[in-house]
């Protein structure tokens, strides 16, 4: 986890294992003279849920991108199972899915033609029964064959969540996912990202309902102003005050 | 054989969702009829000798049509983010390039299989023992537009005046193409031999490998954020 640098003479958390599933050293992005991401650090095991709070323009979209592939780092590494993102050729992103508040959904085509397609990106096998079962998971079953464009917004989230589960990858990224959901539609989610968290899969998921992060991880980060300022084990955080020590933390602005 | 499946998923789905919509056949098949009727009234061809002029328009109405069909490849793309749906995938991102390009090919060259007949009875030209050789120039010519327009189509998608800016980036660098298309279907109509024109598809087939070689190369970097 992001601890804090070891002072000279003390030794504690020595941790000696060399492969973690995310691995995140000193990732600085910037566009011109605005820095978005500066010095992050952080790893995650397998079965990691991390939840992201921070407010807007904290840089944690490009965290995200930068962890997919979409955005290369201005400097540091990002190891996945241990190979670095810099030197991928397309086997690290079989592993990822990512939930954007972008569905990447064709308006157009019905979902199982959306699933279809992604499916063939991905070399499913069984690509019908696959379709079908994802479908199922997401209760989109009754809705197969008709046009995504006369989908609702929280229709649109669960298929997303299906074009993600294609492929069953055992990294996932959420990108406030909760955005624009009714309470109706947020419940649902919530139950999808339950089932999410089983298996062993990791899950990094960015968002600014802190009570429906919190219900879901098992670490929690604060960033602000493109760095991690706070991040910790969901044992120790203490629920509670946690959206105090939320402002605080955004409040201190020294980053 | 895995990589060309994936290209081909991509021209399948855009047909797909064409065939459900007709937004960028309908839009080219209509702006290319346009172009061919205004340009019949508007030229007394009792006075003018229709083989002077018929070439250029012909390819007036496909390069502008084109267009078109180019400004709506990869705005379709752009809808719930897509293209960033698409390179998350783990596919080889030239893929993504080969698939719209076809994808674009096989609209443009549908709109031109039917613009053409219409040119014919319009312009009052006869084609038909120079089909073959017309076909020859038609495709190689629509290839290099459309392989450079792809590739333009991917930088301009995001720029706010798009519909200006394609044509704009787009005309200068596909003028050899254009040029060499006109002067093959006008010695191909006025029925010069085959042998007179192979300079000038050999012109173009240069042009279409040098730029899908080209494309090939620098897609990623232009997608990229």
């Amino acid at each position: 986890m992001n601890s804090p640098p070891i002072k000279g003479g003390e030794i504690r958390d020595v941790d000696f294992r060399m492969n973690y599933v995310i691995d995140c050293e000193k990732v600085s992005k910037s566009y011109g003279n605005i820095s978005a991401l500066r010095d992050v650090s952080f790893k995650l095991d397998k079965g990691s849920f991390l939840a992201i709070f921070g407010p807007n323009g904290a840089g944690k979209t490009t965290l995200l991108k930068i962890l997919s592939n979409l955005v290369k780092p201005t400097s540091g590494v990002v190891k996945i199972n241990g190979m670095s993102l810099h030197d991928e050729d397309g086997e690290i992103r079989k592993n990822i899915g990512v939930v954007s508040h972008n569905s990447f959904l064709y308006n157009n085509l019905t979902p199982y033609e959306n699933l279809e397609f992604y499916g063939k990106m991905y070399d499913v096998p069984n690509l019908e029964k696959r379709i079908a079962d994802v479908i199922y998971e997401v209760g989109l079953t009754a809705r197969m064959h008709d046009p995504v464009r006369t989908f609702s917004r929280g229709m649109m989230q669960r298929l997303s969540i299906a074009r993600v589960l294609m492929p069953d990858p055992s990294i996932i990224y959420l990108d406030e996912p909760y955005t624009g959901l009714d309470q109706h539609a947020a419940m649902k989610l919530r139950d999808i990202l339950k089932n999410l968290k089983k298996g062993d899969r990791t899950i990094i998921m960015i968002t600014h309902n802190i009570e429906r992060g919190l219900e879901v991880c098992t670490h929690v980060a604060i960033q602000v102003m493109g760095k991690i300022a706070y991040m910790e084990e969901i044992e120790k955080v203490d629920r509670d005050n946690f959206e105090a020590k939320y402002f605080k933390t955004v409040g201190e602005g020294h980053y | 054989m895995n990589y060309f499946r994936k290209v081909w998923a991509i021209v399948w789905k855009d047909i797909r969702a064409e065939i459900r919509t007709k937004e960028i056949f309908s839009s080219m098949f209509i702006f290319s009829l346009l172009v061919l009727v205004i340009f019949n009234f508007s030229i007394d061809l009792l006075e003018v000798n229709p083989l002077d002029i018929a070439q250029g328009v012909l390819w007036i109405a496909f390069t502008f049509s084109g267009i078109l069909g180019l400004n709506r490849s990869f705005l379709f793309e752009k809808e719930n983010d897509c293209l960033q749906g698409l390179m998350l995938t783990p596919i080889d991102r030239s893929a993504i390039y080969f698939g719209k390009m076809l994808g674009n090919l096989i609209f443009m060259l549908i709109m031109e299989a039917i613009a053409v007949p219409i040119f014919v009875v319009l312009f009052n030209i006869g084609i038909y023992d120079k089909i073959i050789s017309l076909a020859i120039v038609i495709i190689l010519g629509t290839l290099g537009f459309v392989t450079v327009g792809t590739l333009f189509s991917a930088m301009s998608v995001n720029i706010k005046a798009r519909e200006v800016m394609l044509p704009i980036l787009l005309f200068p660098i596909v003028v050899p193409v254009i040029i060499a298309s006109v002067k093959s279907t006008g010695a191909i109509l006025t029925g010069k031999p085959f042998d007179d024109i192979i300079s000038w598809l050999k012109l173009i087939a240069v042009f279409d490998v040098v730029f899908l070689v080209v494309s090939f190369l620098s897609f990623e970097y232009i997608i990229e954020e």
